[in-house]
């Protein structure tokens, strides 16, 4: 196997691995935060581990669009982990590691799990699926033309391309483009992850809850799954900002000592992004449903200037 | 205007409840003017005493009716044919009336002659139609129908109409409700509340008991209201046996139903900041409520508040140190500044679900619901337990929304710690424990008709003692049996994800509606 095989299933293996370790850090602190004793860190594996020892269970009439959500929803996951430069812009894909198809890839989870809530033919699921479709199509546009500023540049949509030409010019993270970019992708991720201020990953409330009400029917490994799906989902779009704007530590090469350092430098950088989303959840509130869309155009228009200023400004 | 001259003189005011035997069709008129000079309807049921009674078979309907400042009560007491009782409907003069009528009628057979509604409130829908349980000839419950008939919910039409059942299971710890919402997009068009999933048949475990075997079964009829049923239940039982606490055994009660407004005051604020995902708000507030709890520990024995109303006084252990309540009232100001210094918190609750002075008042709600849309209704000034009680504090809101029924809750909450300053100088530091005064065998039937303003809103018991003393008829009113009607009412074109968020503002007992 080529190196660069091999740096994409680590990428893909710390992804899985560290994935559930992230949300439980995450879940700690805030609880901490709120005087909460909370879980441990290792809380989310524990409960993965006892959800896949339970028997599968499939309401009744649901297809493969239920059945098959779940395990989709990893693989892109996977795939998108494997293609992201998280450690190294030598990453296994080649051509194939592009910002549109990363985006592409998350975006046909979302869509699969959809389907699974419409599968379902309950009202929590429907109307799941109808709320996550709204988000969604919502946030693509932001998301593409953020994309767009930042191919602008270097000429490519390339995701190791983008990174390496990143790291090659070290003042380059602090452009007007980037600056506008990262904070419409920063919107974006949050809305794409259900947190705060768009869904309340926290809540019992069926009637309020985005993702959670798409995934009401879910028990067991099936569960298991969605909650992994998730968990990788945050990881994968966190170190994907973070290899956007702020790659240091990712390196150009495939060298086990600098590999380790990448190690490092992502889960430091993976962690305080998700320190810095937890902490700023307890100061945050719900927005009432519909003034999502207008956080949502917030972010586009913020995307449309990061495209203006890197033709203008460059 | 219809003329009041049926009530007998002199009692037009004053606490006793003056009885008025009024027949079946002298009823609607005398309704109509006792509500025309601002009566309310706080209570209507019936009572059936079986034909192996060495009394005789009986039967009768009782409609109490409460006025405010001055005090003043009257009851139309109704004799009916036990074979085949019915009365006139009053569904057209009150909305109250309709719903009590339709429980007089699942309970008793009572047909409410010209009621627009024919269908059950209470019953449940297994069991035969034919069978009242309440009817001293009940006898044991027959057999379920296996196959009963699907409740008639309203189908809304129309393109993108569609529907969404919640419920009775939750996915919180909450009691049992169903909802169906009639949805377009995310808009709500109509929504059904279906209850009636918790009867107990608390009035009939009453029947029998002595009064003081009634005591802890009123003040288990809504877990978070020990008190108010409590107090409700011992004043009508006072009433009943003419026994009349002095002023310190007063002051203590108005003190333990202060406790019990301020812990459930604050539990519902922290809610509804966790129902709008701020959590931190929320487990402060848990906290507050924590110390709260414990403080009733030290005060009762009971962190619920449970034994201390007994009848003819209250039981205090010692009276709570006025410093800490005064610490958690400045801490509920913070959480409270916060909350609505917070622009999405506020912007959530600004404008959410509203109903108006005119919806309030024609659906006759009570408590903070009824005083965060304007109108001025507590029992604690319109029916004062003893006339030198310090005045209770005063809280109205206009707004109607979940905002103004949160800030009703905040400022009662600061209201109230100071009313228990004013109470607490008139009790012993060391506590109090007034021996419960006997109730004895009136000798002769008497009934009694107790208020008292629980947190939720005003209670009402009307009990019926028979000749040996013993309970033959208990009637619970809570607030929430008016208030449920109108939070569909206040829904009507709000958002679904709103829901869980405006059922907190109104944070009804399912317990005490489905007695």
């Amino acid at each position: 196997m080529s190196a660069p095989v091999l740096v994409s299933l680590a990428q893909v293996l710390l992804v899985l691995l560290g994935a559930p370790l992230l949300v439980g850090a995450m879940r700690r602190l805030r609880a901490r935060m709120e005087g909460r004793t909370g879980g441990g860190v290792l809380q989310p594996w524990r409960d993965l581990l006892k959800l896949l020892r339970k028997a599968p269970l499939h309401p009744q009439g649901t297809g493969a669009a239920f059945r098959f959500a779940p395990l989709l929803g990893v693989a892109c996951s996977g795939v998108a982990a494997a293609a992201i430069p998280l450690l190294s812009t030598r990453t296994g894909l080649g051509a194939g590691a592009d910002l549109i198809a990363v985006v592409a890839l998350l975006t046909l989870a979302t869509a699969a799990l959809a389907l699974a809530g419409l599968d379902t033919a309950t009202a929590f699921g429907g109307m799941g699926a109808s709320r996550e479709m709204t988000i969604t199509a919502l946030a693509e546009p932001a998301v593409l033309t953020a994309v767009c500023a930042l191919a602008a540049k270097v000429g490519s949509t390339n995701l190791p391309a983008i990174v390496a030409a990143t790291l090659s010019h070290g003042a380059r993270p602090a452009s007007p483009a980037n600056l506008l970019a990262a904070v419409a992708l920063a919107v974006v991720v949050l809305a794409e992850t259900g947190r705060l201020p768009v869904d309340n990953p926290s809540t019992h409330l069926e009637l309020t809850m985005v993702h959670e009400a798409m995934v009401l029917e879910y028990s067991g490994p099936d569960l298991a799954m969605v909650e992994l799906g998730a968990a990788m989902r945050l990881t994968v779009l966190l170190g994907l900002w973070s290899a956007l704007f702020a790659p240091w530590g990712i390196t150009t090469t495939a060298d086990p000592a600098r590999l380790l350092l990448g190690l490092a430098a992502f889960a430091g950088k993976t962690l305080l992004l998700g320190c810095l989303i937890a902490a700023g959840e307890v100061f945050m509130a719900k927005v009432r449903l519909f003034r999502v869309p207008e956080l949502l155009a917030g972010s586009f228009l913020l995307a449309v200037l990061a495209v203006s200023a890197s033709f203008f400004l460059a | 205007m219809n003329d009041l001259d049926f009530l007998p003189r002199g009692e037009r005011s004053g606490q006793q409840a003056a009885p008025v035997a009024t027949e079946p069709h002298e009823l609607t008129a005398r309704a109509a003017a006792l509500l025309e000079r601002g009566y309310r309807l706080a209570l209507a049921h019936a009572s059936h005493r079986g034909p192996e009674d060495a009394r005789g078979e009986a039967m009768h309907a009782v409609y109490l009716f409460l006025a405010a400042r001055p005090d003043s009560r009257v009851e139309l007491t109704v004799p009916l044919d036990p074979a085949a009782p019915a009365v006139p409907s009053l569904a057209a003069l009150s909305f109250p009336a309709a719903r009590f009528e339709r429980e007089m009628r699942d309970q008793f057979g009572v047909e409410p002659v010209g009621h627009p509604l024919a269908r059950p409130l209470v019953r449940h829908p297994a069991w035969p139609d034919t069978w009242h349980p309440m009817r001293a000839d009940a006898g044991a419950r027959p057999p379920l129908d296996p196959d009963p008939a699907p409740f008639p919910f309203l189908t809304v039409e129309g393109p993108g109409v569609y529907e969404i059942p919640v419920g009775p299971v939750h996915a919180g710890l909450i009691e049992p409700g169903h909802f169906r919402f009639s949805v377009v997009g995310e808009t709500i068009l109509k929504l059904k509340a279906r209850l009636w999933y918790v009867h107990k048949g608390v009035e009939r475990l009453f029947e029998n008991r002595t009064p003081a075997r009634g005591l802890p079964l009123a003040e288990r009829v809504s877990g978070d209201t020990a008190v108010g049923h409590a107090l409700a239940y011992c004043r009508a039982l006072e009433e009943a046996a003419q026994v009349r606490p002095d002023l310190r055994a007063e002051a203590a009660r108005a003190f333990l139903l202060e406790l019990e407004r301020l812990y459930n005051h604050v539990t519902d604020l922290g809610a509804l900041c966790t129902d709008v995902g701020h959590g931190i708000l929320g487990a402060h507030a848990g906290r507050i409520r924590e110390q709260l709890l414990r403080i009733n520990a030290e005060t009762t024995g009971h962190r619920l508040l449970r034994g201390g109303i007994v009848p003819g006084g209250a039981r205090l252990l010692t009276r709570p140190d006025p410093a800490r309540l005064r610490a958690l009232a400045r801490d509920v100001q913070e959480l409270a500044e916060l909350a609505l210094g917070h622009s999405v918190v506020r912007d959530r609750f600004t404008g959410t679900a509203p109903l108006t002075t005119e919806q309030a008042r024609a659906l006759g709600t009570l408590g903070y619901v009824a005083r965060a849309s304007g109108l001025d209704t507590d029992a604690r000034h319109d029916h004062p337990a003893h006339p030198q009680l310090p005045a209770a504090p005063r809280v109205l809101e206009t707004g109607g929304d979940v905002l103004a029924r949160f800030q009703v809750r905040a400022r009662e909450f600061q209201g109230s710690v100071d009313y228990l300053d004013d109470l607490g100088e008139l009790l012993p530091a060391s506590g109090l424990d007034d021996t419960p005064a006997e109730i004895r065998a009136p000798g002769r039937e008497r009934s009694g008709v107790g208020i008292a303003e629980g947190w939720r809103g005003t209670i009402v018991h009307r009990i019926e003692l028979a000749p040996d003393g013993t309970l033959e008829r208990v009637k619970v009113a809570d607030p929430s049996f008016f208030n449920w009607p109108a939070l569909p009412v206040a829904l009507t074109g709000a958002i679904v994800p709103d829901f869980p968020l405006v059922n907190k503002s109104f944070n009804l007992s399912y317990a005490g509606n489905d007695l």
